[in-house]
């Protein structure tokens, strides 16, 4: 850790260090599906992956950062959802690769941060278990509304949208949400943010314009929660209300928690946790690992243990979750942050002898 | 003309709707009353309480009351293990770690329930289908059974919170818990009561709801879970009678949008309605807006 704080430490190398690992996940993003190097299986579990880190990584600037308790991010991921895909489908016809694409994308980040607008003028008055309620109440009329519109097929759900979301892609917008909420965190307004999960009124009294913070941390916590809505529409083919119901939100709660509050790099690592543990508990790949065991045993374990997998795995999971917070209550990586995103000028201050730190 | 009969008809559904509502928001109300935190797996426990009636009024063959008490203490119990072992460990964590652990104890009753028994069941007829016709209005056995079961239950609780030493020393924690240990209360003991009150109630809803909406899936305790949260914001969350007031107002909500719209429609309105309520009255109905200390 240290060697590579210190390689960080200067500033040329860190900047083109990180440009380094971004240009190299690019172009191993693009090598992975066109050499095929890995199974299409597993390709699918990274799309999935990268769509759960640009979530997790925007529902923390609101649940961690800010310290509110927000459960509605699946209402905005079905706004961004449906928006780009009735893009595609009815306004642009896409049939397949176009530059129209990130447009649509884009389009539907813009739709769903728009929302995000509106859901912050109640946590101008209202906080704690009460936002949680409007947002909850967000996601339930949203929910509705889009059964009720025959445009987008009620709720029986749109089909025929083209695969168009490719890992190039998601790793793209993947690096963006994160550029672009690791610079919001370390900017000013950033530290309005943790000023306001601190003690509102005392922030409000600094000086901190507390009401233009919140708007701006919910439009662009919303805005990528329709930019993730968007590729998983184009990446599934399908969408329909019940994809975005309350238990997604759920899941992007637990990735939240589970990786720890506050900490872009908490956001990655409960991300690709979960779905990793989600696809490893499964009695398939605990065959192929073990398959190497002699026949009366493996016949056993087969039969006895690893087929009762994909019951036990639902229960395993929250399992974890709840000896987590039992013993680390923030999150794994809660409060904590990796060096990559951590601004030299911090890192810099931190090391001075008698300061504080950041929280 | 809006035809009398129908209304009337209409409002003891909602009766029905909301006393069931109301014996879940209890316990969201009564845990958020002593802890000042959200039992989100209280819509689980509930969903576990409508299993347990399940298991006995259908596997064992039990008549309704001891079935009903079966669901009830076996809830009961399962909300003091709960409380014991995921719960109490975290009174001095971050308020919000205590919620996540409690949506992740829901999640984890859903998946046992799942594990255990993966498809729907549908609850035979167990009362006789009797009803009576009042002035043109017909009462069926099954609704004056919840309805006056469910307001026997909600007396019953008020007089232990409000007239009991018990209830005494529960409203003393929700109060101020610094102070009230070194009074000789042993909180301990009343929070896991207060836990095993809550989900005893919840029991009673989920075998209720089993009876009068015959379907029972181990994801029904997610939505009704949720609505019954609902009631008790509504009604100002810590406040027992609040609660009451907010899931009758639901149900009662829930049933006039049916009734005039179509179905669709309901979870919108309903929903439009609270925040409504929110924007003007953010503390709920009966809630007390605190001061805020600098």
């Amino acid at each position: 850790m240290r060697a590579i704080q210190d390689l960080l430490g200067r500033r040329m190398p860190r900047r083109m260090f990180l440009l380094a690992i971004v240009a190299a996940g690019l172009a191993l993003s693009w090598a992975i599906p066109h050499g095929n190097w890995v199974n299409k299986y597993i390709q699918m579990i990274l799309v999935f992956i990268g769509i759960n880190i640009i979530l997790a990584s925007s529902l923390n600037l609101v649940n961690g950062y800010m310290g509110e308790f927000s459960v509605g991010h699946a209402g905005f991921m079905a706004v961004g959802a449906y928006m780009s895909s009735v893009l595609t489908l009815k306004v642009f016809h896409l049939t397949g690769p176009s530059a129209l694409f990130p447009v649509a994308i884009l389009a539907g980040g813009l739709a769903a941060g728009l929302c995000g607008l509106l859901v912050a003028f109640p946590s101008f008055r209202t906080r704690g278990d009460y936002l949680a309620i409007v947002t909850l109440a967000f996601l339930m009329i949203v929910k509705s509304v889009i059964e009720n519109i025959p445009y987008l097929e009620g709720a029986s759900g749109l089909v025929g949208m083209k695969r168009l979301t490719t890992l190039p892609w998601v790793y793209f917008w993947m690096v963006l949400t994160l550029w672009t909420l690791r610079n919001f965190i370390y900017s000013t307004y950033g530290r309005g943010i943790l000023a306001i999960r601190e003690d509102e009124l005392a922030a409000d009294i600094m000086g901190v314009d507390t009401r233009r913070v919140k708007v701006l941390v919910f439009v662009v916590s919303s805005f990528f929660a329709g930019v993730a809505g968007g590729l998983y529409a184009h990446y599934l083919q399908f969408i329909s209300p019940r994809s975005f119901d309350i238990l997604k939100s759920t899941d992007i709660i637990l990735m939240v928690y589970l990786g720890g509050i506050a900490s872009l790099g908490g956001s990655i690592l409960g991300a690709t946790l979960y779905q990793v543990l989600m696809e490893v508990l499964r009695p398939g790949t605990f065959n192929q690992a073990f398959s190497w065991l002699p026949d009366p045993a493996f016949q056993w374990l087969s039969d006895r243990v690893f087929s009762h997998l994909d019951v036990w795995r639902m229960m395993i999971l929250p399992l974890l979750l709840i000896l987590v917070m039992l013993f680390r209550p923030r999150g794994i990586m809660g409060l904590r942050e990796l060096p990559i995103f951590v601004p030299l000028r911090d890192i810099q201050e931190r090391r001075k002898p008698g300061r504080g730190g950041e929280p | 003309m809006i035809d009398l009969r129908y209304v009337l008809q209409q409002a003891l559904n909602a009766l029905q709707l909301g006393s069931i509502y109301a014996l879940i928001a209890l316990g969201y109300t009564m845990v958020y009353g002593v802890l000042t935190m959200i039992n989100f797996a209280h819509g689980d426990v509930f969903m576990v309480g409508a299993f347990l009636f399940f298991t006995a009024s259908v596997l064992l063959h039990l008549p309704f009351v001891p079935a009903l008490l079966f669901a009830m203490i076996g809830t009961a119990m399962l909300g003091a293990a709960i409380e014991r072992i995921a719960y109490k460990p975290l009174r001095s964590a971050p308020r919000v770690s205590a919620i996540i652990t409690a949506l992740a104890v829901g999640i984890f009753l859903e998946s046992a329930i799942l594990a255990v028994n993966p498809y729907p069941r549908s609850i035979p007829q167990l009362l006789p289908d009797t009803t009576w016709s009042f002035g043109g209005v017909s009462f069926s056995l099954l609704q004056v059974l919840v309805i006056s079961l469910s307001l026997g239950l909600m007396v019953v609780l008020d007089i232990v919170v409000y007239h009991t030493r018990v209830g005494m020393a529960m409203r003393a924690i929700s109060w101020d818990r610094t102070i009230v240990p070194l009074m000789g209360v042993p909180v301990n003991l009343i929070i896991t009561f207060t836990f095993a009150l809550g989900a005893g109630l919840a029991g009673a809803a989920g075998s209720m709801y089993a009876l009068a909406y015959p379907v029972i899936d181990p994801y029904m305790g997610v939505m009704v879970g949720w609505k019954a949260f609902i009631a008790a914001v509504v009604g100002g969350i810590g406040n027992i009678r609040g609660a009451m007031i907010g899931a009758f107002l639901l149900g009662g909500v829930e049933i006039l949008v049916a009734a005039f719209l179509p179905s669709t429609y309901r979870d919108f309105v309903a929903f439009s309605l609270l925040l409504a309520l929110l924007v003007l009255r953010p503390h709920g109905i009966l809630g007390k807006a605190r001061p805020q200390k600098v």
